[in-house]
């Protein structure tokens, strides 16, 4: 069989971006937070919020550092394995990376030494300084990034020459039509998912009964931001998905797994697309609300993917349910906002185990729907790489090999197996040691080892002494 | 359109910039990882680590802003370098991140410390090498098509390009030892003294070994060097008085000069490997010119550059200062 380098690019840069967008969606929020929290022990002097702080910025190293050492890889992907595209596009890409550098990642990994070992080296509101300063750059880096990647889904402001991009007007392309919604959706999943994390965390210490009135401080701040976060994310994505059946109309219509254009579409709540004979198997729907929740009209008209031929069509089977798997994410979500507000009458939701435990189970739910929805995004963009301009085949290196390409493919699996394990057994053992370990007098070994954001974290890693 | 600069000189600068940034900065936090099997016992790794530890992250930030000003500023480097180099691309950044996992690692780790020290240890020893490689597959020039890469997989692994990447190894180690006569005191500097001199001499011998083999290499530099005497003669003159300061620094006990001195001896090699190949930025075909972005993507991308780059370079420097003197038992 003769290898694709091709199929094979393409898994290896869908493996190192998902393994990526894990920490980031995580980071961006919880640097928020962690601002919070210090802004409010500087005002308020109440010792509380300096335990959770220091705790939660143990945390945050750990999934900092992940997030750096995936993140170099990925500046690095493009001109591997996509050279072809990055040359065509260097004009537009090459400037707005560069500006992510320059603004964002200098600027975080500045500040974030002073964030994490400058506690007692500058005063108090130096380090809030350096507290803001860290979320700052990760809104930064986020606003770069999306804008690259919006632009690869909704392409504006460029002109096509020789076969290479040039900017005609900065302005259209990096406000292009789906940046805005998708940097609301964005950083409205980065702080729900900052939020259920710190609730699931919190809920685990108080059915522990375990610095009780700090977690419990925690996991009320987190429950409000989730009543509220949770239904705009709904309102935010719906208009989002208006917006793609504006510009993407075949990635809408896989989601929709509607393969015919009509009007008065059913909305599926279950389905098996049978991409090969063009249609759906074991339909479960409801009459008529497709057309309604995209066009705002019972009857109104929803394209399907007969429009194009079957070999431009995107993977039906996986935009389709991945796109269910986020939605279903998001009203779990905003279940439980509701729950913790019903439950908040005589402090209940500080006692319901039920409560508590699905907290725990639901710090696992940002991810999953943060996963899915970026697989909606890009999967359903195929075959384009830049969407009706340019294709994946077009976007590769030429000179790719399909050795070349699953030996580094087999290579970053492995690599990011260790990296990953080590990295979740470490977070299990701050998460274990707790605001107490976090809190605990630093002696001088302690100091000694504190000098590396995963280091920070005062906990040791295989148990031993 | 009406080009009232030629940005594309500007860019080289730039980018120059922030290349030889990286590997002075990343050079020495990286030498530590070369020098870590070597040292004298495991209080002294401790000490080395930590010398580096709350800067070697922003260090390697320079790396992404080289790969990503290339991008913007000169993409043709960017999609034929990468292309060729992609096994030696895969390897150093796999380096990188083991060993960037063993920074955080290694102190809480007891029973299996030793893995992240080789993980240290090996990590920084296949990037560094990668990397001197990368300078040797620039020197060779690459296979090129209509600005497309057409060479096979492993046309960087060549005799020379494994001089030039055991070449870049012994020079990081110089400068982590000379970093860390600068940072530490007592036993382990006395200790980096004596590696400065060895590695020195090592140095010294690779700089030889490849003055000669380059013009054989790429007859355009043999060219360029031996056809009369021209001002670039300086350059090397200026490596070797480097050379000779961190020779009589050390001689001395001084404690800043070394790594100061090496600091020059790299700066001045680098621009002797710019003067050799001048204006060719992919060689053997394509010169700056030919592998520059569009001349508004250079404008806009330089106004920003213009506008933020000194407030970068003052918060780096800041931090650097928060975390200044000597490392001690650990504490900063
Ligand atoms: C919505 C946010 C987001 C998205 C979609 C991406 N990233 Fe990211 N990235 C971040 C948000 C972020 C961050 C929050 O800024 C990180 C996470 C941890 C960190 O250090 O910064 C980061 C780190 C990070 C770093 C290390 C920075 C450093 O040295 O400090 C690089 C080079 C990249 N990213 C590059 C990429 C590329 C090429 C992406 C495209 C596929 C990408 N990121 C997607
Ligand atoms: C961090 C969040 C992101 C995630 C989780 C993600 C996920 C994915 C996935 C799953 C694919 C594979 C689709 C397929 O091949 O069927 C893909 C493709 C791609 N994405 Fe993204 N993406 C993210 C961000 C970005 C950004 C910011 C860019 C560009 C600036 C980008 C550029 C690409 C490119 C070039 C491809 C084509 C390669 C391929 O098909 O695998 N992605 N992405
Ligand atoms: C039920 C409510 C939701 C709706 C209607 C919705 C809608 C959408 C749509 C239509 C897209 C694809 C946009 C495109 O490719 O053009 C998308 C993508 C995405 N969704 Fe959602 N979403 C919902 C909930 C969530 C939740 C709860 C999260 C995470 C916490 C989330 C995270 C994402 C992410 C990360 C992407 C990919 C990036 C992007 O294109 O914005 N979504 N969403």
């Amino acid at each position: 069989m003769e290898l694709d380098p091709l199929l094979l690019s393409r898994i290896q840069f869908a493996f190192v971006v998902c393994f990526h967008a894990i920490f980031p969606v995580f980071t961006i929020g919880l640097a928020s937070f962690i601002a919070v929290l210090e802004a409010l022990s500087l005002k308020t002097g109440n010792p509380l919020w300096q335990r959770l702080s220091k705790f939660w910025i143990q945390v945050f190293a750990v999934v900092f550092g992940m997030g750096v050492v995936s993140g170099i890889v990925m500046s690095f992907q493009f001109g591997t394995n996509w050279s072809n595209f990055s040359y065509a596009t260097a004009n537009f890409l090459g400037p707005v990376l560069s500006y992510e550098v320059i603004t964002a990642f200098f600027l975080e990994a500045a500040f974030l030494g002073v964030l994490l070992f400058g506690r007692d080296k500058v005063p108090q509101g130096v380090h809030l300084f350096a507290a803001m300063m860290v979320a700052l750059g990760t809104f930064i880096s986020s606003f770069w990034i999306l804008s690259a990647n919006s632009l690869m889904q909704t392409p504006d402001g460029l002109v096509l020459r020789d076969g290479l991009y040039y900017v005609a007007s900065w302005t259209d392309a990096i406000f292009n039509p789906s940046f805005g919604y998708r940097f609301l959706h964005m950083a409205l999943a980065s702080f729900l998912t900052a939020s259920f994390v710190v609730a699931g965390v919190s809920a685990w210490f108080i059915m522990q009964k375990r610095e009780l009135a700090a977690n419990k401080k925690a996991l009320s701040i987190s429950l409000w931001l989730i009543l509220i976060l949770a239904p705009a994310q709904v309102v935010v994505g719906d208009f989002h998905g208006l917006n793609t059946l504006k510009h993407q109309p075949m990635k809408v219509a896989a989601m929709e797994g509607n393969w015919e254009t009509g009007t008065g579409v059913p909305l599926l709540l279950f389905a098996l697309p049978d991409q090969e004979n063009q249609q759906n198997l074991f339909e479960i729907k409801i009459p008529k609300l497709a057309s309604f929740i995209l066009t705002h009209d019972w009857d109104g008209e929803v394209p399907g993917l007969n429009e194009v031929a079957p070999e431009m069509q995107p993977p039906v089977f996986i935009v389709f349910w991945a796109f269910r798997v986020m939605v279903a994410m998001g009203m779990l979500m905003v279940l439980f906002g509701l729950a913790g507000l019903w439950l908040r009458r005589g402090d209940r939701y500080l006692e319901s185990k039920p409560f508590l435990n699905g907290l725990r189970v639901m710090s696992l739910s940002p991810f999953i729907a943060v996963l899915s929805g970026w697989i909606v995004t890009e999967t359903g963009r195929a075959p384009w790489l830049i969407y009706e301009q340019m294709t994946h085949a077009q976007g590769l290196t030429p000179s790719l090999t399909g050795g070349m390409a699953l030996f580094t493919l087999i290579g970053y699996v492995l690599v990011y197996a260790m990296v990953f394990s080590a990295g979740v057994f470490y977070l299990m053992s701050v998460f274990r040691g707790g605001l107490e370990t976090a809190n605990a007098e630093q002696t001088d070994s302690d100091v000694e080892k504190a000098q590396r954001p995963i280091s920070a974290a005062n906990a040791n890693l295989d148990g031993g002494l | 359109m009406e080009q009232p600069f030629d940005l594309v000189i500007i860019w080289a600068g730039i980018i120059g910039f922030s290349v030889m940034m990286y590997v002075l900065m990343d050079g020495f936090d990286l030498g530590q990882g070369i020098l870590y099997p070597f040292a004298p016992d495991d209080h002294s790794r401790d000490i080395m680590m930590n010398s580096v530890a709350p800067v070697w992250d922003g260090n390697e930030t320079w790396l992404v802003m080289g790969g990503a000003g290339l991008l913007g500023a000169f993409p043709l480097v960017y999609s034929v370098f990468l292309p060729a180099l992609y096994i030696g691309v895969f390897l150093m950044l796999a380096g990188l991140i083991f060993r960037g996992v063993a920074f955080e690692f290694r102190f809480k780790a007891n029973t299996t410390k030793y893995i992240w020290d080789w993980a240290f240890a090996g990590g920084s020893f296949v990037a560094t090498f990668a990397q001197g490689a990368v300078v040797g597959a620039y020197v060779q020039g690459f296979a090129t098509d209509n600005f497309v890469y057409v060479g096979g997989a492993f046309d960087w692994l060549t005799p020379f390009t494994i001089i030039t990447g055991l070449g870049l190894v012994a020079g990081y180690a110089l400068l982590g030892s000379t970093w860390l006569i600068m940072k530490t005191e007592g036993e382990l500097q006395q200790w980096a003294y004596r590696v400065t001199l060895r590695l020195l001499v090592l140095v010294l011998l690779v700089f030889a070994i490849i003055s000669i083999y380059t013009p054989f290499v790429d007859a355009g530099v043999m060219e360029r060097w031996f056809h009369g005497f021209s001002i670039i003669w300086f350059l090397p003159l200026l490596a070797l008085y480097s050379a000779y300061l961190i020779y009589s620094s050390v001689k001395k006990q001084q404690e800043g000069l070394p790594f100061v001195a090496t600091m020059g001896l790299f700066l001045f090699t680098y621009l002797g490997l710019l003067a050799s190949k001048w204006p060719y930025l992919v060689p053997p075909d394509y010169t700056l010119w030919d592998a520059a972005s569009a001349y508004e993507s250079q404008l806009f991308l330089l106004l920003g550059f213009l506008f933020v780059i000194p407030f970068v370079l003052g918060y780096i420097a800041w931090s650097y200062w928060i975390f200044r003197g000597k490392v001690k038992g650990g504490y900063h």
